[in-house]
């Protein structure tokens, strides 16, 4: 038997543009993957190619126009018993904390009602869990009895993690759960994650746009461009990549160490630039190294490098 | 010239607890200061005070002098009319501030037509001016767009250009490169570079990115629980921190070369 988890096959999305001469926007086009039990797989990709779309068709909040999901070799996405059955194995943590709460819900009802619906607890014994959830995440008990805007973004972010791991879900989708936390408290959730990972053997995928945090917490990593995935590789790798879109993303970022910046160019983007290309690769027309055949064909993800587990689409690579 | 001078601000909303503790600093013309600290520290309640966005009487001690000039002296009106000329801000959660039901381009219509300018044409090649600056290419969709058919980053994409569209003496960044991928991320930083390069702009970044904020910023001062509890030179603050808090965030950013967590000293 496999270890694969999730396993995403040929996946696509595409929106109606609401200015109709445009027509329509492939937000997702011909994605496939595979995570393993206790893996995590980072995603990181240019703002708008659809990584969030990707993570709502994999928890069924927008539905897929073609392609497979599978969670442990069955396939869910016409399942009958959808809904609440995937909502426990999959659970999803978003950016901003406190879209996820009633504000005038207190933290330990938030923490009760999940056990109470998902784990069919009784009350009390949901609230005896909430206390060793908060122990878990670190949190003093008395935020038990507080509402959201009495906790800070940071402390929400823990509670919303701590809910999400007390249903005991197979996969846990983290879509940019720490970009707007202090790079304290997000080093802090960020071993919390890894340690209950290690702990439990969770499973997660986890967007965001900080190469080196997602690194530092992922086993592997996909860039994506433009709807499609465009490189794949291991964590310690990274620096390794070799896809143009991936050399441009890790010769942009912005050190502490090393603040002198001059070294990052700006490209500015010529005003005739198109949205997203008929046809050939997308990148190409950023693309420093575009040949010919990148207008003619789309390139189509093959091992690159040495090391195992690399691939990349781009015509350098498979020629 | 200084643009803006904080005298012990306190601020409150409970009457109980200080949001913002004795906070005093000021900004000279052309100047570009960082802000980091603490999530809930008051960073975002610190620029709201400077726009005059806060409930009446919240402030408890201090004044705000803008050009030289105290808010409670201005009239509500030129207040009004302040923001967005002299001063501008990018939110941090752009589609909060948003409305949900109406197209992107009639609310950018609508901010550009409240601070003079006139004429449909002329707004519309603004608005494709400045959102190509962020990479927002595809401008006939995202004028077209509700806020809920962008993506994150295309809407603190599309706050930031509306915010840079009338060349402020003052930007007010909050958090502007939070939702962006880093190549766009180094766009927009290189964007309000240009904005004080050309124009003189002041501006103040409040960012969780100590990265960007080194790279940016002349004066950097560090928050946590209301306080301002550093301020100095980019420099020295990074290469020799005074206090406890701040080497504590120094020592958290995770860096490309660092090692990878691996859950094991723990
Ligand atoms: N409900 C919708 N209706 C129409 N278009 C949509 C909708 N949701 C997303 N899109 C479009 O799909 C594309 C992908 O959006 P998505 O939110 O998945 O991007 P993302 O990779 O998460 O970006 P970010 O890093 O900025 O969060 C964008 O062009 C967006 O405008
Ligand atoms: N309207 C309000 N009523 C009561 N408390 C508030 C209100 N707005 C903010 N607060 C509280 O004020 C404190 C400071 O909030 P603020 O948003 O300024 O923090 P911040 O430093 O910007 O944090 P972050 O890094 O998470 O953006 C927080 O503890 C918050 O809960
Ligand atoms: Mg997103
Ligand atoms: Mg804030």
């Amino acid at each position: 038997m496999s270890d694969a988890l999730l396993e995403v096959s040929h996946l696509s999305k595409s929106f109606e543009s609401g200015n109709l001469e445009k027509g329509m926007i492939p937000a997702v086009r011909d994605v496939s993957f595979q995570i393993n039990r206790g893996e995590c797989l980072g995603i990181v990709g240019e703002s708008g190619c659809g990584k969030s779309t990707l993570a709502r068709l994999i928890t069924l909040l927008t539905p897929a126009d073609s392609g497979k999901i599978r969670l442990n070799g069955s396939e869910y996405m016409h399942s009958k018993d959808k809904g609440r059955e995937i909502y426990r194995q999959i659970q999803m943590v978003f950016q901003d904390p406190f879209s996820v709460f009633s504000p005038r819900m207190q933290i330990g009802t938030f923490l009760e009602d999940g056990l109470v619906y998902y784990q069919l607890l009784t009350r009390r014994k949901a609230a005896e869990e909430a206390v060793k959830l908060m122990r878990m995440v670190e949190l003093p008990e008395e935020l038990l009895n507080r509402f959201p805007h009495q906790l800070s973004g940071g402390q929400l972010q823990r509670v919303v993690i701590a809910r999400a791991i007390s249903i005991h879900p197979s996969l846990i989708i983290l879509d940019e759960a720490t970009s707007a936390l202090d790079v304290s408290v997000q080093k802090q959730i960020l071993e919390l994650l890894v340690r209950l990972k290690k702990e439990q053997k969770l499973t997660y995928l986890f967007i965001g746009h900080d190469l080196a945090v997602v690194r530092s917490i992922s086993d592997r990593i996909q860039i994506m461009y433009a709807g499609s995935v465009v490189e794949e590789l291991r964590s310690e790798n990274l620096k390794q990549a070799v896809h143009p879109y991936s050399r441009e993303l890790l010769d942009s970022i912005f050190s502490v160490r090393d603040r002198h910046t001059e070294r990052i160019q700006v490209k500015t983007l010529s005003l005739a630039d198109a949205g997203y290309e008929a046809c050939g690769c997308q990148y190409r027309r950023r693309c420093p190294c575009a040949m010919s055949v990148c207008a003619e064909k789309v390139p189509e993800l093959t091992k690159a490098g040495q090391e195992p587990g690399h691939t990349a689409a781009c015509f350098l690579v498979s020629r | 010239m200084t643009i803006l001078e904080l005298k012990h601000i306190s601020l409150t909303y409970d009457g109980i607890r200080n949001i913002l503790d004795d906070i005093s600093f000021s900004v000279q013309s052309g100047e570009i200061i960082g802000i980091v600290g603490e999530s809930g520290s008051g960073k975002s309640t610190l620029l709201h005070v400077i726009l005059g966005l806060i409930p009446d009487g919240s402030v408890t001690k201090g004044e705000c002098f803008l050009f030289g000039r105290s808010a409670s002296e201005r009239k509500r009106r030129e207040l009004k009319k302040l923001r967005g000329e002299e001063v501008a801000m990018i939110f941090q959660d752009t589609g909060r501030y948003m409305n949900p039901i109406s197209r992107v381009g009639a609310q950018y219509k609508e901010y550009l037509t409240a601070h003079g300018y006139r004429g449909r044409k002329k707004c519309i090649e603004k608005e494709k001016e400045m959102l190509s600056r962020v990479h927002l290419k595809d401008t006939e969709r995202i004028l077209h767009a509700y806020p809920f058919e962008l993506s994150g980053g295309m809407r603190q994409r599309v706050g930031i250009a509306m915010a840079m569209s009338l060349k402020p003496k003052l930007l007010l960044a909050d958090e502007p490169t939070s939702a962006l991928d880093v190549t766009m991320q180094a766009q927009v930083v290189y964007e309000m570079m240009e904005l004080r390069r050309k124009y003189g702009t002041s501006i103040i970044l409040v960012t969780h990115n100590i990265g960007v904020a080194a790279c940016m910023s002349d004066k950097l001062g560090i928050m946590q629980n209301g306080k301002l509890v550093e301020w100095g030179n980019t420099g020295d603050i990074i290469s020799c921190p005074q206090t406890e808090y701040t080497r504590t965030l120094l020592d958290s950013v995770i860096e490309i070369d660092d090692e990878r967590m691996t859950g094991k000293n723990e």
